[in-house]
């Protein structure tokens, strides 16, 4: 790692005149960032973490209205009660991100800031229609991701929060890269008042996106079946060592079964 | 057997310090005044230097110096070796291209070390490397065997033509060659056998220190073998005669074979130490570890297998291509031939085998032995062929092995190898037992319903340890003997320390070693200590590898316990009046047999050292030292059973059950052997389900880190019955044959025999990952 000056930022506003020195990036828990220094593979010259805000930490659920704090970890998330009554899929998302480690580390507003496309969180906001809350506007989440570690995140925008109306169903189910253990593809099936929302991560060559074939197949009947001989096409999928378009894009049909089934028990 | 004797499961004493964080590593070690190094090293695969600037980096701050291969080679110091000798079929010796510790003039892989940089701190050290100007001139690379054997494949020595570093070849060609042709069936089959990363928890590591007022260096490493770290480096690299050279090997973080070798990075911080005068530590990264450790395995094999009518083996041909990377590291040249071919013949009777080896230069990384070294190549291309002949001839592959075992002993295979003792059906029957084996059908049955595909593959391996005797080894080509050394002090009140030259880096030593002691003389093993790992301290050893610290080191230790025992003796007779003969030692003393008479362990050992009271003649003290050389190889042997569920959506295999029945000779601590043969067994399943080191084409390593390279993980493995059945050694003193590379050799063609069982096809490159099985289980429903 190259020398950095580590800030602690005391509140958003705060953070947004530090990221203003250097070469600054905003550390939310540093799961891949902080890999990637170490590596030398980044070098940025401050960091401001983001992690010690008060007003970024924390669960609110008021009726159906989700909020979740921008600097809330995954275990915050994984464990909070309430959020499990109204939307059990997201904690169980959350639960199963990287290990405790990283789970007590890293953010849902690191995560998606970062946009990894193995990264799990993009496939439930997409899935789930949130909206993207930043200390500039709010974004929604067809808007929010745009390719591979792209967002529609500014220069110095800071993600405060995500926003979402727990869904009347949802489900998750992630086959993991056997290696690194991110999504090798990982699907998010909602059926909430917009109808069927189906996002898929760790496949797609731009990142997040959604799978008409399924949505449309489950639109008709939220059941694992509707599934059966329902195909989506490898073009447009990444290809990797450990995973061939075709292999993906089984794994697209094979995991949304899964996380329908999930869903509907 | 005493509560802490031979046999006894005693918790290891080492493991306190280890698990409480007071282990003591190379990157612990701290001299005054010592500096950090960082090695440029190549990004090409394959590139002439043309230039190489270290202006730039030696104005950086806190840069000590930055020194190239053309300075070391002013100073002499010599060429990296591969210290054992191959020759051809043709009678000429292997072409062993010339390996300089610093690249000067080409790089044949990535991670080829170019220049050493020495700087106050790490971080100083690698801005400074990254500021060193090395103009590259690329080539092509190649980096696959049987490819860099084509006519046209990019050259990587003028040494060896066409990448060639020897054709060998072992057994009798004519008559397998008749076998094959006069035989009722032939199974064929062409093997690869994956290349694998060693990934020792410790990186490699290196302090060098050279000490001007005595004109003397000290190098800490992270070695098996220190001594023989010193031999070759005095005798072979020119750093310094062996007496003003000392190698320390401290705590070392696990090796699997990877820390036997001499790397450039140990001999360039010597080496650097003199040039700046300061003490020079070099600690790998993971990067570092993934491109330059010694990889494992990466062979490519074609084979038949004959059999007679009765279904019993006659003929055996192999024909290899071996991998060994970009240079010849220490051993390499063994590990394909007398390491790999003199073990083909299995457990079973084979009248004619034929293999031919030819090992090749690549640009990749270089290969030597790691966890198994060769036995798992040979073992793999077995087992793998009979289970694949008996589905052939449509027979059981239980009865089909047993069909063909060895059962008399001893057993001189055409191949070299004269097995001594062994019980293979024994084996056989207890897995099958512990296994289940007879109600499988119905398990399958019950998964099919279920949309699962069970197998079930079973594996009959042998292999040889504790290499030796030292004279027949140097027949073979080893350029050192393979004996082992022992020195035991009896200190005055009565404590003991075992000088040895074996090397503990997770084998538990401290408390196997420490329980013969306790066996013998009845103290407890926390009054013994175990000296290890520093040539000052030890006179002499050849480390460990080759599961040979049970058979050999241990045999050693027995030898100079025999003559302490003797001595001891000797004065508790003369302490007591009685005849030395009538002595026995009992719960730590020394008694007059049949009598009250008796002097406390402890009270003898003073009187050694008092000597106001010794027999006439006798010398004060009580240390005695041994030198053990074997009289053959030992044969570890056992029969592994692997079940398996897939699943045909995701190509996920699960292993259901894993069964390890064992001979491993005679056992001094039950649960330590059983932690060998766990931790071999994740290693052979690492090696048939996850691991798997891939070059693309231009010789970058695609899986250099942990998010590409698949470790086993826990959940990856069942928990594992795992028992033994032993036949004891004939071959020495204790009756012990070794368990350290089992579990790795035995269980590849297990894991990939249920597989394949499962999915109703023949073979499945190993590793069989979700996307080869799920591919393989579509092929087969379409």
């Amino acid at each position: 790692m190259y020398s950095v000056n580590y800030h602690r930022a005391s509140s958003v506003a705060d953070a947004a005149k530090l990221s203003k020195k250097g070469d600054a990036k905003f550390l939310s828990g540093g799961m891949t960032l902080i890999p990637a220094m170490k590596t030398r593979l980044a070098a940025p010259s401050d960091l401001v973490d983001l992690t010690y805000i008060a007003e970024l930490k924390g669960i609110t659920v008021s009726g159906k209205t989700v909020t979740i704090g921008g600097a809330t970890t995954h275990a915050e998330v994984a464990a909070n009660a309430k959020l499990k009554s109204v939307c059990p899929a997201i904690c169980h998302l959350a639960a199963h991100i990287g290990d405790p480690h990283v789970r007590h580390r890293g953010t849902i507003g690191g995560s998606i800031a970062n946009n990894d496309p193995a990264a799990d969180y993009p496939a439930a906001l997409l899935a789930l229609s949130a909206t993207i809350v930043t200390n500039k506007r709010e974004i929604s989440a067809d808007k929010y991701f745009t390719g591979l570690f792209e967002t529609a995140l500014k220069e110095g925008e800071i993600v405060t929060g995500v926003t979402f109306t727990a869904p009347a169903k949802a489900g998750y189910s992630k086959f993991p890269n056997p290696a690194s253990r991110y999504a090798m593809t990982g699907v998010f099936v909602a059926k909430g008042k917009d109808g069927v929302r189906v996002a898929v991560t760790g496949a797609g060559e731009d990142g997040v996106f959604r799978s008409k074939p399924i949505e449309a197949a489950l639109a008709k009947k939220f059941d694992a079946a509707a599934l059966e001989g329902v195909s989506v096409p490898s073009a447009g999928l990444m290809s990797d060592l450990h995973a061939s378009a075709e292999y993906r894009a089984n794994l697209v049909v094979v995991m949304a079964k899964r996380a329908v089934a999930a869903a509907n028990a | 057997m005493g509560i802490e004797g031979i046999g006894a499961r005693v918790a290891r004493k080492e493991d306190k310090r280890f698990i409480t964080g007071n282990g003591r590593y190379v990157d612990d070690m701290v001299v005054p005044g010592m500096k950090h190094a960082a090695f440029v090293r190549s990004p090409h695969a394959h590139a002439e230097i043309k230039k190489i600037d270290v202006s730039r980096a030696k104005a950086m701050p806190g840069v000590i110096d930055v020194l190239t291969g053309k300075e070391l080679k002013a100073d002499g110091i010599g060429n990296l070796i591969c210290g054992w000798m191959i020759h051809s079929k043709d009678g000429t010796p292997m072409k062993m291209g010339a390996w300089s510790p610093l690249a000067f003039d080409r790089v044949r892989y990535v991670g080829d070390a170019v220049v050493i940089v020495v700087a106050d701190t790490k971080g100083q050290a690698r801005d400074a490397a990254e500021a060193v100007e090395v103009t590259y001139k690329e080539k092509k690379a190649v980096t696959e065997a049987v490819a860099a054997l084509k006519k046209g494949a990019p050259q990587l020595h003028p040494e060896a033509d066409s990448n060639l570093i020897y054709d060998w070849e072992i057994g009798d060609a004519k008559a397998t060659d008749a076998a094959i042709a006069s035989a009722a069936h032939v199974t064929t089959m062409k093997i690869v056998n994956n290349r694998l990363v060693p990934n020792a928890m410790e990186p490699r590591a290196a302090l060098g220190h050279y000490d001007k007022g005595e004109d003397h260096y000290t190098c800490w490493t992270t070695s098996q073998n220190p001594h023989v770290a010193r031999l070759v480096m005095s005798a072979f690299y020119n750093v310094a005669p062996e007496n003003k050279l000392r190698v320390i090997a401290p705590d070392v973080g696990g090796g699997f074979g990877s820390k036997i070798f001499i790397y450039p990075e140990e001999l360039v911080c010597l080496w650097a130490s003199k040039k700046t005068g300061v003490p020079v530590k070099w600690v790998a990264d993971r990067t570092e570890s993934f491109l330059t450790d010694a990889h494992g395995r990466d062979h490519y094999s074609e084979v038949q297998m004959a059999f007679d009518k009765d279904n019993r083996i006659t003929g055996f041909k192999v024909d290899t291509v071996a991998n060994l990377g970009a240079y010849m590291s220490l051993f390499s040249s063994s590990v394909p031939t007398y390491l790999y071919a003199t073990l083909l013949s299995g457990q079973y009777n084979i009248p004619a085998i034929h293999a031919n080896v030819r090992a090749v230069y690549t640009n990749t990384a270089p290969v030597d032995a790691y966890r198994g070294a060769g036995r798992p190549e040979a073992t793999y291309l077995v087992e793998r062929t009979m289970e694949t002949a008996a589905r052939e001839l449509g027979v059981s592959p239980a009865e089909l092995r047993r069909k063909n075992f060895v059962t008399q002993f001893p057993h001189q295979t055409p191949v070299i190898m004269c097995y001594d003792a062994g019980d293979y059906a024994a084996s056989l029957d207890a897995a099958m037992k512990e296994a289940n084996y007879a109600d499988f059908p119905a398990r399958k049955a019950a998964a099919a319903k279920k949309g699962l595909l069970r197998g079930i593959g079973m594996s009959c391996y042998i292999e040889a340890c504790g290499i030796a005797p030292s004279a027949a080894v140097g027949s073979l080509g080893a350029g050192v003997g393979l004996w082992e050394s022992a020195e035991v002090r009896v200190n005055a009140v009565g404590t003991v320390e075992v000088l040895t030259g074996s090397h503990s880096h997770g084998q538990g030593h401290e408390t196997t070693f420490a329980q013969l002691v306790s066996d013998r003389f009845g103290v407890p093993i926390d009054s013994v200590s175990i000296v290890h790992g520093d040539t000052d301290k030890v006179q002499m050893g050849m480390g460990t590898y080759g599961s040979r610290s049970g058979a050999v080191g241990m045999s050693a230790i027995v030898k100079a316990l025999d003559k302490v025992e003797a001595k001891a003796k000797k004065i508790a007779a003369h302490l007591m009046e009685a005849d030395e003969g009538d002595i026995v030692i009992e719960n730590g003393a020394l008694k007059v047999a049949g009598t009250d008479k008796t002097v406390p362990w402890f009270q003898m050992a003073l009187a050694a050292y008092t000597a106001h009271n010794l027999p006439s003649g006798m010398e004060p003290g009580l240390k005695e030292g041994a030198f053990y050389d074997p009289s053959n190889f030992t044969f570890p042997a056992g029969c592994y059973i692997c079940e398996v569920e897939i699943d045909p959506d995701t190509g996920v295999t699960k292993i259901i059950q894993f069964v390890a029945a064992d001979d491993f000779g005679n056992v001094i601590n039950p649960m330590i052997v059983e932690g060998q043969v766990h931790g071999g067994i994740a290693q052979g399943v690492g090696q048939a389900l996850l691991e798997g080191a891939h070059y693309d084409a231009s010789g970058q390593l695609l899986t250099a880190s942990y998010m590409d390279y698949t470790m086993p993980r826990a959940d990856d493995l069942p928990s594992f019955k795992v028992s033994t059945s032993n036949t004891p050694c004939p071959g020495n003193p204790l009756g012990i044959k070794g368990c350290g590379e089992a579990g790795a050799i035995g269980s590849p063609p297990a894991v990939i025999n249920a597989i394949t069982d499962a999915l109703g096809i023949a073979d499945l490159t190993m590793p069989a990952t979700p996307q080869k099985v799920w591919a393989a289980a579509q092929a087969v429903k379409h």
